[in-house]
């Protein structure tokens, strides 16, 4: 359960305009009209005993422990389903309200095993606590009638235990599975007396659970309990902090004994989450204290030398001389430095300023290049703003719901509850996808458009769509006239209106029959509020960009921004992507999105950062490894990015870490990219720092530090440490400091400081004098660059084409228990869920091809082969196939080219044209990589070979 | 729901999935169809099989938990098959005070078997049932659908050698 030390208001809130004011025990009481009795009271300082109701879920009546006297009503109504009447007057104590709590409690206790001083909720139990707020004394019924205390206890799933003999059966867990989670995993199996809570006709790990923790939270005893409490006890104190996994950016209270956590449960006023997690940040924190941990800084001369265990001095001061040594030599250019998502913005920020002002050039990137750098481009050009439109809040507010290349399920678990929930009452859905994501067919949500296109045809789907709110005059020209660009709007009207861009010419071309295109688009212009959430299924194409545009015509023509239920929505897929992309991570933009050309901006922060700057744009990514190959490019200094995993073609990427002369990598694992290093950094994880994460929804939310670094250092003093070194002067006392900095030089940020994060939780930017507290929605009145810019896009085929040899095409994504590369759930409970990357097929492909399902294959294309485990399902639409890139001995990124946006350079992850047959041995590749895995930990000293090995 | 297993019932999985697609189209578009389906297919097999939870979730776009809560709320629906033929006892009170419990007794004296249980043989299943709305003819029993009241041990062995001869 929720930790007993937070109120719980019994029911939720129901805000609204309206109030009533009622008489609870003599004190009067204003609540918002709506509210029970139950919350009323706690409002008014009351608390009235309660087993069934919780703050997260609708009342459900069943305890009868809240029952309360209504003055001139008869009986005693139950507050939590009771609504406040004007001057009604209740009574919450008298003798015989007292008579019958006491009454209910004694039945409950008489089936209940009476061992609370060896039970792991003791402390935190509110069983025991209503046992004693009603004064239960005795059980007259005794324990030995019939009874449930000998049912077996489930402990199937790897977090959190099910012991039917400490179930009181209030469902609770069932409706957190219901309305919290939308997964519905979870019954009162039989009735009566046999009435008991199951996950449907199996245990839990074999159900549809997907593991998210809404039923532990909600279960009032130990029946459902996490594994880590019953290991090591109720804990002492609770640090509010924000995840780090998911662009969703969920509040949690990290749940402390010492300096140790005991678990992570869903903070309930985090504005992302309101109160809900998912498996990876409830549950899959293990991996922060994994033996695996660097803990000590290394260096070496060369790759195949043994590492070096030496002090963070001389680390740092050999990583400052290589850097000199190599632009001594090779020149200013011929270093960089590649930010991290997973980083905190100061430490973002941080290693910006040492590229620019300490190393001397814009050679900075981040891994948004790789996910969200066409967001960037997209939504600057046409709207303004690099950024989502709407906070998560808004769907609430949505009639239609567009999903295209996103699988919030897996992906945005948390948030696809949110819209889940919306779905239930019934907003439209409709999904943009090659697969058959969850979202279109799910218990109790069904979309009522799967627009299920080819891969590569997103602008083609989105031109089509855009072609019919034109021609049949769906969009809103008022809307249009008084907020966006007229000649632009005309051009790109008359563009779209061309009878090549008709659902029935491009149907050859995306696979969509054309009536699905057509009611599609006429839903979504006529449904009221439409909403567009997108993600890496639009960006990562050779047409990334023009995608991102055409859907922020397509919102604009419909008049679908600038107001809450609407709106252009990235889902970013890192905690912290936003946020490295605000503080200025692009070769091209200093923090706040602003081009190192503009000499204004420029000038300032020369001045501010006592440098002159380059006012040209330094390398991207896939430039620096093309340059370290051509040999113009010779150090790299990576923070928190698993390069050699992550990003496309394997092969030329490890051939350009080898060309590197010094390769400082800064992580909390010896990752893939790692083992090219010639300099380790040990980093520090969300749990052993300071600073702040910026989600999806530009909320700025606080990271806090609730154990020392492991390795001594958190990540932004290792920056700090080595721009000293190289003689650019750094000395922030803490990440407060280094925000105060980018507040004073960034004006979306000029409010934010940590004061009043703390005052207020979080916030989104824009904060600044306008928006003091922050913009929950953007583009309100006028669009950031005044007015809206509408984008010719034009559909131009991906050059990645299929053939005789290569005939199907790969499409790749990630799935809800694993995260991008895996390296933090990987070393956690969650491989029970996924242990191995698999590649999923139609069962028309694998039948022409021989495979069933869980054989092993090979995967294919022009830039190498993989060899992975098949799994024959619908899912999939004939002629694509599709898998993840989780384990890096699967090696998916081997398979994956060059191809890449036109404007960004974000890779084409999502097309690439592969053939798949069957092979039981493994590939080339991923027997030299088994191969120099060992090699590698081979070089580590002995005690970090331990932790590697297990 | 109840399982009145006995190894003496052998199961056909071709006969399963057959009555569980045919009840499924049957009833696919109905509102509120889980009930009907589960009714259905009970009435072509005699019980609902497992794998019918799975089926009529994806029909219905329900959890598998969604229908197994409804499968096992009611006691009326079996999830093994019965016996050749199923006796229903009455245990209301009507019943009850006219007797009935001799009528169990007299079921276990003669062929072993407790309520839900289903004989060796594979010729009966006795469930408890609780009104069958013939209270004034008590004790009551419905076998094989058909109602017959005021039963004593006697007319009862007679009803089911009847039952057996017709079988």
């Amino acid at each position: 359960m929720y930790s007993n030390k937070v109120i719980d208001h019994g029911t939720p809130a129901r805000p609204g305009p309206a109030t009533v004011t009622v008489q609870i025990d003599g004190a009067a009481v204003t609540v918002p009209a709506g509210t029970s009795v139950l919350r009323a009271a706690v409002d008014a300082g009351v608390r009235i005993p309660k087993l069934c109701a919780t703050d997260s879920l609708e009342a459900f009546g069943s305890c009868r422990l809240c029952l309360v006297e209504v003055e001139g009503r008869r009986g005693f109504p139950a507050s939590c389903t009771t609504p406040c009447e004007p001057g009604m007057r209740v009574r919450t104590q008298s003798k015989r309200l007292a008579d019958l709590r006491r009454g209910v409690m004694e039945l409950y206790i008489s089936d209940h095993p009476l061992d609370c001083l060896t039970c792991p909720a003791n402390g935190n139990c509110e069983l025991q606590d209503m046992a004693g707020v009603t004064g239960l004394r005795e059980v007259r019924y005794g324990q030995d009638g019939a009874n449930h205390l000998t049912g077996a206890k489930d402990t199937s799933n790897p977090y959190f235990s099910f012991d039917p003999t400490k179930c009181i059966v209030c469902s609770r867990c069932v409706r957190a599975c219901d309305e919290v989670q939308g997964t519905f995993a979870l019954t009162v199996q039989g009735r009566g007396f046999d009435s008991k809570i199951a996950a449907g006709p199996v245990d839990f790990m074999a159900s549809e659970c997907v593991s998210c923790g809404a039923c532990v939270q909600a279960c009032p005893t130990a029946t459902l309990i996490e594994k880590s409490i019953a290991e090591q006890g109720q804990p002492d104190h609770a640090v509010v902090t924000t995840c780090a996994y998911c662009g969703v950016g969920c509040s949690f209270r990290a749940e402390m004994k010492g300096a140790e956590v005991v678990r992570m449960v869903p903070h309930k006023d985090g504005k992302a989450n309101h109160g809900h997690s998912c498996v990876k940040g409830r549950f899959a924190w293990g991996y922060a204290t994994h033996p695996d941990r660097i803990r000590t800084p290394m260096v070496r001369d060369r790759i195949t030398d043994p590492w070096r265990e030496v002090t963070w001095d001389e680390a740092i001061a050999h990583a400052a001389r290589e850097i000199r040594r190599i632009q001594d030599r090779h020149g200013r250019d011929s270093v960089g430095g590649i930010t991290s998502s997973r980083c905190t913005n100061e430490e973002t920020y941080l290693v910006q300023k040492l590229v620019r002002a300490a190393f001397g050039n814009n050679n900075v990137d981040t891994c948004a290049r790789v996910c969200h750098s066409p967001t960037g481009y997209g939504l600057k050009t046409t709207l303004g703003e690099s950024a989502g439109t709407q906070d998560f809040d808004s769907v609430e507010h949505s009639d239609c719901i567009v999903v295209i290349g996103a699988n919030p399920t897996d992906g945005h678990p948390v948030f696809a509850s949110r819209m889940k929930q919306r779905l239930r009452q019934g907003a439209k859905l409709i999904v943009v996808d090659p697969r058959r994501i969850d979202l279109v067919r799910t218990p109790h949500v069904v979309a009522d458009f799967h627009l299920q296109l080819r891969p590569g045809t997103n602008v083609a789907v989105l031109n089509a769509l855009a072609h019919v709110v034109v021609t049949e005059g769906l969009a809103k020209e008022d809307y249009v006239r008084a907020r966006c660009e007229a000649a632009e709007y005309e051009k790109w009207k008359t563009f779209i209106a061309l009878p090549k861009n008709s659902p029935e010419a491009l149907e050859a071309e995306t696979g969509v029959p054309a009536a699905q295109i057509r009611g599609a688009a006429r839903l979504y212009a006529t449904a009221g509020n439409a909403a567009i959430y997108y993600g890496l299924g639009v960006t990562e194409h050779s047409q990334g960009s023009t995608t991102v545009m055409a859907i922020a015509n397509l919102a604009m023509a419909t008049g679908n921004i600038g107001r809450p239920g609407v709106g252009v929505n990235p889902l970013r897929g890192q905690n912290n992507v936003q946020g490295s992309c605000d503080m200025g991570s692009f070769p091209h933009e200093l923090p706040g999105y602003r081009h190192v050309a503009d000499a204004a901006t420029r000038e300032r922060f020369a001045a501010r950062w006592g440098v002159t700057l380059q006012d040209e744009p330094g390398l991207r990514i896939p430039n620096m490894f093309d340059a370290a190959i051509d040999g113009s490019f010779k150090a790299l200094y990576v923070q928190g990015e698993d390069i050699a995993q992550s990003d496309p073609d394997t092969q030329h990427v490890q051939k350009a870490l080898e060309s590197l002369e010094c390769l400082i990598v800064q992580d909390i694992f010896l990752n893939e990219t790692a083992k090219y290093a010639h300099v380790f950094l040990p980093g520090s994880s969300f749990l052993e720092k300071d600073g702040t994460f910026t989600n999806a929804e530009r909320r700025i939310s606080p990271v806090r530090k609730v154990m020392p670094p492991l390795a001594g250092l958190a990540d932004w003093e290792v920056t700090m440490a080595l721009a000293n070194a190289l003689g650019y002067p750094m000395h922030y006392r803490h990440p407060a400091e280094i925000m105060a900095e980018i507040a004073e030089l960034t004006p979306t940020f000029a409010g934010v400081s940590y004061d009043k994060l703390d005052r207020l939780g979080s916030i989104q930017w824009p904060c600044n004098d306008a928006a003091p507290e922050g913009t929950p929605v953007m583009h309100e009145q006028q669009f950031v660059r005044g007015k809206g810019r509408f984008v010719v896009t034009d559909y131009v085929a991906t050059p990645e084409r299929t053939s005789r040899r290569f005939p199907l095409i790969l499409t790749t994504g990630r799935i809800l228990s694993q995260y991008n590369v895996g390296a933090q759930t990987r070393r956690t409970g969650n491989t029970a869920w996924h242990r191995a990357d698999e590649l999923e097929i139609h069962p028309h492909d694998a039948e022409q091809r021989g495979i069933r399902d869980g054989d092993m294959v090979s995967l294919q294309s022009r830039k190498g082969e993989t060899t992975l485990r098949a799994v024959v399902t619908e899912r999939m639409q004939p002629g694509v196939v599709y898998t993840t890139f989780h384990h890096p001995e699967s090696g998916v990124n081997v398979v994956t080219t060059e191809n890449s946006d036109w404007a960004t350079n974000c890779p084409e992850y999502k097309v690439t044209a592969v053939q798949v047959v069957l092979q039981a041995h493994k590939s080339d590749w991923q027997l030299g990589f088994a191969q120099a895995a060992e090699q590698q930990i081979g070089l580590l000293p002995g005690r970090a070979r331990r932790g590697e090995g297990g | 729901m109840h399982e009145s297993r006995s190894q003496a019932v052998p199961v056909d999985p071709a006969a399963e999935r057959a009555a569980i697609e045919a009840a499924i189209e049957q009833c696919r578009d109905l509102r509120g169809a889980t009930l009907p389906m589960l009714h259905a297919i009970q009435d072509r097999l005699g019980y609902v099989p497992a794998a019918a939870v799975d089926a009529i979730a994806a029909a219905c776009n329900l959890s598998r938990a969604d229908v197994h809560g409804v499968l096992t709320f009611y006691h009326d629906f079996r999830t093994a098959p019965p016996g050749r033929h199923v006796l229903k006892v009455c245990r209301a009170e009507a019943c009850q005070a006219m007797g009935c419990e001799r009528l169990e007794r007299h079921l276990a004296d003669r062929c072993g078997i407790a309520m839900r249980g289903t004989t060796a043989d594979g010729a009966l299943t006795v469930e408890p049932v609780y009104c069958l709305g013939n209270c004034a003819l008590s004790p009551s029993v419905l076998l094989d659908g058909r109602l017959h009241g005021r039963v004593t041990p006697e007319r009862l062995d007679a009803l089911l050698a009847a039952a057996e001869a017709r079988a």
